[in-house]
């Protein structure tokens, strides 16, 4: 349940200071010492297969990066892997225990805890208030104990405490009492990660931590999350920037139609000419001219006879 | 099958009620009870007499009673304005003669200094000349009527889910919009009833557009969020459905054209010409919106606004400009089947309120926001909405029909959340 | 224009057994709506469960009186059982469907003829509340101390005097008010109301943190619903009968007008708004009848009916009114709205 205790994460020491060193670059490649382990994972919507993974492993303290071009199915292997979204078929394991089928909280309860790709800030609750509710096992989160102070009190003190600690350390403590919801766009990227170290998970799942964020802040938030790794924490993240993936991730998962098309370090991938191909042969993100609307219409209907035939 | 009706055109003359010799009373209920002999000429009518009204108060103490007379005239005062109970005794009818449905009694209120004229729908004993299967035949029938008419009023609601996210309870309303527009052309303003329909249809779609600009686009502008818009949606409705009440009064209307039609028999079934009027139009009307949606340009821009509304936008689509277009379509489709609803029951200023409800158990069933579940889900609503009084089986009593496609919601809710042609949303 | 009547309706409006029905309706949807988010639009089947488990534990299944209670409150928590199975797992617009959905089916159910003998169909249910004022603890006769009335003929202070039962009715029905305010204050300062407040701002955030959101809602609708029918046993009792046509969906949207008269998520915003709206509903409501009495609104115009659907239209161009341009609620701070619409 409590999870970034450094004895007990760390593994090996040999594979801490080069797990992936050896390793073919092929997909689904075993790993010495994966945290994650998912097979045959599998979710459509209507005749479009969004997500066809058949195996992919995840070492253990480390942090990997998961890119691909627009629609290869990123978010919703992340949906699925934390129980927002149901697959069709398949199973997964996170230290060993069985995840398929899971609901999201229980999940987030086993050590594995995920941001979004749009931050989900609690609006019209203070930042404190915001990191306290990612403390776990509260006694005053059960309606009849909640009822009384004296009984979730102390406990919640601590939490307080905790929460304070983590402020300081995402320089967000002069936020302490603003709502949430009056934080910049990069002040609630930091808010969401600190939030979910409060869960104390053993592995972090980040749906592009970059997005939308001042560059002035993006320096800090690679450092932070750099600093998970040091704490002996998993890091999954889902990037479209290549600078930033080179800069902080030690392992590159590249996916495209669903599938996991290319594995390697951040260097191999670059030159991979698979990888190339996918992010060549996609659409880049650029809004389009008022021409082109007849065009996407045509691709709009094309997809809708497509699911409705699905 | 006989076919006996309370002819409205005689009630303005009506002269022989059982108390018409002296004074009028201030308050009564009254009527004239007519066996038509299934024919439309006025020389085959026989009244009917001996029959053995009474009526009570809503509470069940009995009033007064009366005796229709050999005209088939009947009146029974009441005491005041109020809430009344009218019961027709089925066995003083004469043989061969019952009440459509097994409707004999029959709850309405009376207005200050009002003498209420009420109809009994006279037609064969069904219970003793007709087969199960035949019944089953006859709610079919009139069950695709039915469902049709929700299909056409939730198709505009589930448009305007798809294209904004708002669930919005004021469509029973742009529902009763229509129904009463059409009333005041048809009957108020004697036009003939095609065009009452049209200028029904005109200002329905018209209305809906003043919302539209005056409410929706200024509440998406200011960023109000779905959930207000939600609770904004429900006080219109409440404004909109008083004000009805406050203008058109209290009690159901029906118009002037096409009532008492004679039904044309196929086989087993009674169909009459207008049902059978409303039937194809609704069909080609949904046949045109499909068209639109699946062939012309404004119908794929209202597919892809629902489809993702910020990539529609940014692909250089009027996000506005389709949005009101949904309104218009929408106000358009609720106000013709508000008309076709009420040329068939009555018009009334909630109908539409009750008619939301149904909306949402079809729209539900086939799925929130894709048209053509909307469609299906509706159809198949009305039509287990009549078939679920058919009277062997567990059926349902006339009275709470509606009840049980609300539970039929509730059970498709906990099986199939997604509804019949619904897909499962994307988190994140 | 008789102003003194106009403003002594107003009054004893604000403190009236309406007042308390609807102060415990709208705690209740405050729970729901304010706090949690979830769009409960058939409060009023909540009210009628109290209601009629009263009327019917006493009269049909022949119950103590007391029992009775707790049957309409058991029978509130089982309809938020069975409305929020299916629903909380889905969008709130879902539990918005099937709740306005459900407020007409036990309406329709309630007043249906088939089961006339157990409900008393259309007419409802009289005299079950008997053991209520039994114990009423009031004598009567008594002293007057100037304008304080203390028994003799009735209880209060100046246009505040009630009669002996109604002063009881009153007495316990704030006393609920107070209690279950004070219940929702303890909740809402818990760890617990934190949860609630976090899944009306974000739901799938607080399932990445590990929370069972939808046992979280589903808690918040049986308490919600609990206070509601709290409310509905008040009325009830008050009335000494169950009608019901008197709980139509209508009843529901009076409520969410007052809580956000009042303001949501605040514990004092359904107390206040129910307070002020039946103030200002009698006040309106007694100045048109006056003005018709005193012909400065031809009668032939304004009849009585036509106040009563005025009324209904006030209330629903108030709740459009409150929603668009104080969503805050009268006494709110606009910081805190502008901010939930920005995030």
């Amino acid at each position: 349940m409590s999870g970034a205790d450094l004895s007990k994460t760390s593994g090996p020491s040999l594979a801490k200071a080069a797990p992936h060193e050896g390793l073919e670059r092929v997909p689904g490649v075993p790993k010495p010492d994966p945290i994650l382990v998912a097979d045959s994972v599998r979710r459509t919507f209507g005749g479009l297969t969004a997500v066809d993974v058949d195996h992919v492993e995840i070492q253990r303290g480390t942090i990997t990066a998961l890119i691909g071009p627009n629609g290869a199915g990123k978010t919703t292997f992340f949906n699925l892997l934390t129980g927002f979204d149901k697959p069709d078929s398949g199973r997964w394991t996170f230290d060993g225990q069985d995840l398929a089928g899971l609901a999201a909280h229980k999940v987030a309860r086993r050590g594995m805890v995920r941001t979004f790709q749009l931050t989900k800030s609690l609006a019209r609750l203070s930042v404190i208030e915001n990191l306290k509710l990612g403390g776990t096992g509260q006694r005053g989160e059960n309606f009849f104990r909640g009822l009384f102070k004296p009984i979730w009190g102390a406990q919640e003190a601590e939490i307080e405490a905790r929460a304070d600690e983590l402020l300081v350390r995402f320089k967000l403590d002069h936020m302490r009492d603003e709502f949430a919801g009056s934080l910049s766009g990069g002040q609630r990227k930091l808010l969401e990660m600190a939030r979910a170290l409060m869960v104390q998970p053993q592995m972090v799942m980040l749906d592009e931590p970059m997005a939308g964020v001042n560059p002035a802040l993006t320096q800090s938030l690679l450092g932070h999350v750099k600093s998970l790794r040091e704490d002996g924490m998993t890091v999954l993240f889902v990037e479209h920037d290549m600078d930033v993936v080179h800069d902080i991730s030690d392992w590159v998962v590249v996916m495209g139609e669903g599938r996991v098309i290319a594995e390697g370090t951040p260097r191999d991938i670059s030159a991979d000419p698979a990888v190339i191909d996918a992010y060549l042969g996609s659409h880049h993100d650029a809004p389009l001219s008022a021409e082109e609307e007849e065009q996407v219409l045509a691709e709009v209907e094309e997809a809708i006879a497509g699911e409705e035939a699905g | 099958m006989l076919l006996a009706l309370l002819a409205l055109d005689l009630a303005g003359a009506a002269p022989a009620g059982a108390q018409a010799e002296g004074e009028e009373p201030a308050h009564s209920v009254r009527g004239i009870l007519i066996d038509k002999k299934q024919t439309r000429e006025r020389t085959d009518d026989v009244p009917v007499e001996g029959a053995e009204i009474t009526v009570s108060t809503a509470g069940g103490e009995e009033i007064g009673t009366a005796t229709s007379d050999a005209e088939g005239a009947w009146e029974v005062e009441v005491p005041g304005p109020g809430r009344y109970t009218v019961e027709l005794d089925p066995d003083s009818l004469p043989d061969g003669v019952g009440v459509a449905g097994d409707r004999n009694e029959l709850e309405l209120d009376v207005n200050p200094n009002q003498r209420r004229l009420i109809q009994f729908d006279l037609g064969a004993r069904t219970r003793d000349v007709t087969t199960t299967f035949d019944r089953f035949l006859q709610l079919g029938f009139t069950g695709i009527r039915f469902g049709l008419i929700i299909a056409i009023t939730a198709v505009g609601l589930s448009l305007i889910f798809g294209t904004t996210g708002l669930t919005n309870f004021a469509h029973g309303e742009m529902v009763t919009f229509g129904g009463i527009m059409a009333w005041y052309a048809n009957v108020d303003w004697g036009l003939h009833f095609i065009p009452s329909v049209l200028i029904a249809v005109a200002a329905g779609a018209g209305g809906a557009a003043a919302m539209e600009i005056g409410v929706w686009r200024k509440l998406r502008r200011r960023g109000v969020s779905l959930l207000a818009m939600m609770v904004v949606s429900i006080g219109l409705s409440i404004v909109l459905r008083y004000g009805f009440q406050l203008i058109f009064g209290a009690s159901p209307r029906v118009y002037a054209a096409y009532q008492g039609q004679d039904p044309i028999e196929a086989g087993p079934v009674n169909i009459a010409p207008r049902d059978l009027w409303s039937i194809g139009l609704i069909i080609v009307v949904l046949l045109a919106v499909a068209f639109v949606l699946q062939r012309t340009k404004i119908g794929k821009a209202m597919r892809a606004v629902s489809d993702n509304r910020d990539l529609a936008a940014s692909s250089g689509i009027d996000v506005d400009r389709v949005i009101l277009f949904v309104w218009v379509l929408g106000g358009g489709l609720a106000a013709l089947g508000g008309v076709l609803f009420a040329l068939n029951e009555r018009i009334s200023f909630n109908s539409g309120f009750g008619l939301l409800l149904l909306m949402f158990a079809g729209i539900t069933l086939g799925g929130l926001g894709t048209a053509y579940g909307a469609l299906v889900g509706s159809f198949i609503i009305g039509l287990f909405i009549q078939i679920s009084t058919l009277d062997p089986f567990p059926a349902v009593p006339p009275n709470l029909k509606n009840v049980g496609a609300l539970v039929v919601l509730i059970l498709v809710l906990l099986v199939r959340p997604q509804g019949i042609l619904g897909r499962a949303e994307r988190v994140g | 224009m008789d102003w003194e009547l106009i403003l002594e309706n107003g009054g004893k409006a604000l403190v009236g057994t309406d007042a308390v029905v609807f102060a415990l309706a709208a705690i209740g949807l405050n729970v729901h709506f304010g706090y949690t988010g979830l769009v409960n639009f058939g409060q009023v089947a909540f009210l009628a469960m109290g209601a009629y488990g009263v009327a019917m534990g006493v009269i049909t299944f022949g119950l103590s009186f007391w029992l009775a209670v707790f049957l309409g409150l058991f029978a509130a928590v089982i309809l938020a059982v069975l409305l929020g199975l299916p629903t909380l797992r889905l969008r709130s617009d879902y539990l918005a469907i099937v709740t306005i959905a459900a407020g007409e089916i036990v309406r329709l159910v309630l007043r249906s003829a088939s089961l006339r003998s157990s409900t008393g169909g259309s007419d409802g249910l009289q005299a079950f509340a008997d053991p209520f004022f039994d114990i009423n603890p009031l004598p009567t006769g008594g002293t007057a101390l100037g304008p304080i009335h203390l028994g003799d003929g009735g209880y209060g202070f100046w246009i505040w005097t009630f009669g002996p039962n109604t002063t009881w009715v009153l007495i316990v029905g704030w006393g609920l008010v107070g209690l279950t305010s004070l219940m929702v204050w303890a909740l809402m300062r818990s760890p617990w109301g934190r949860v609630v407040k976090s899944i009306r701002e974000d739901e799938d955030a607080v399932r990445s943190l590990g929370k069972n959101v939808n046992w979280y809602k589903m808690q918040s609708l049986i308490l919600g619903g609990v206070i509601g029918a709290l409310g509905g046993v008040i009325f009830a009792i008050s009335r000494q009968s169950v009608q019901p046509d008197n709980y139509s969906t209508a009843l529901t949207f009076f409520a969410y007008t007052a809580l956000i008269l009042g303001g949501t998520a605040r514990i004092f915003g359904p107390i206040v708004g129910s307070m002020l709206f039946w103030s200002l509903l009698s006040f309106t409501d007694v100045t048109l009848r006056q003005a018709v009495v005193n012909d400065k609104i031809p009668g032939d115009f304004l009849t009585g009916t036509r106040v009563g659907i005025i009324r209904f239209m006030l209330v629903g161009a108030g709740l459009v009114l409150l929603m668009v341009f104080r969503p805050q609620g009268i006494f709110g701070d606009k910081k805190e709205v502008a901010i939930g619409e920005r995030g």
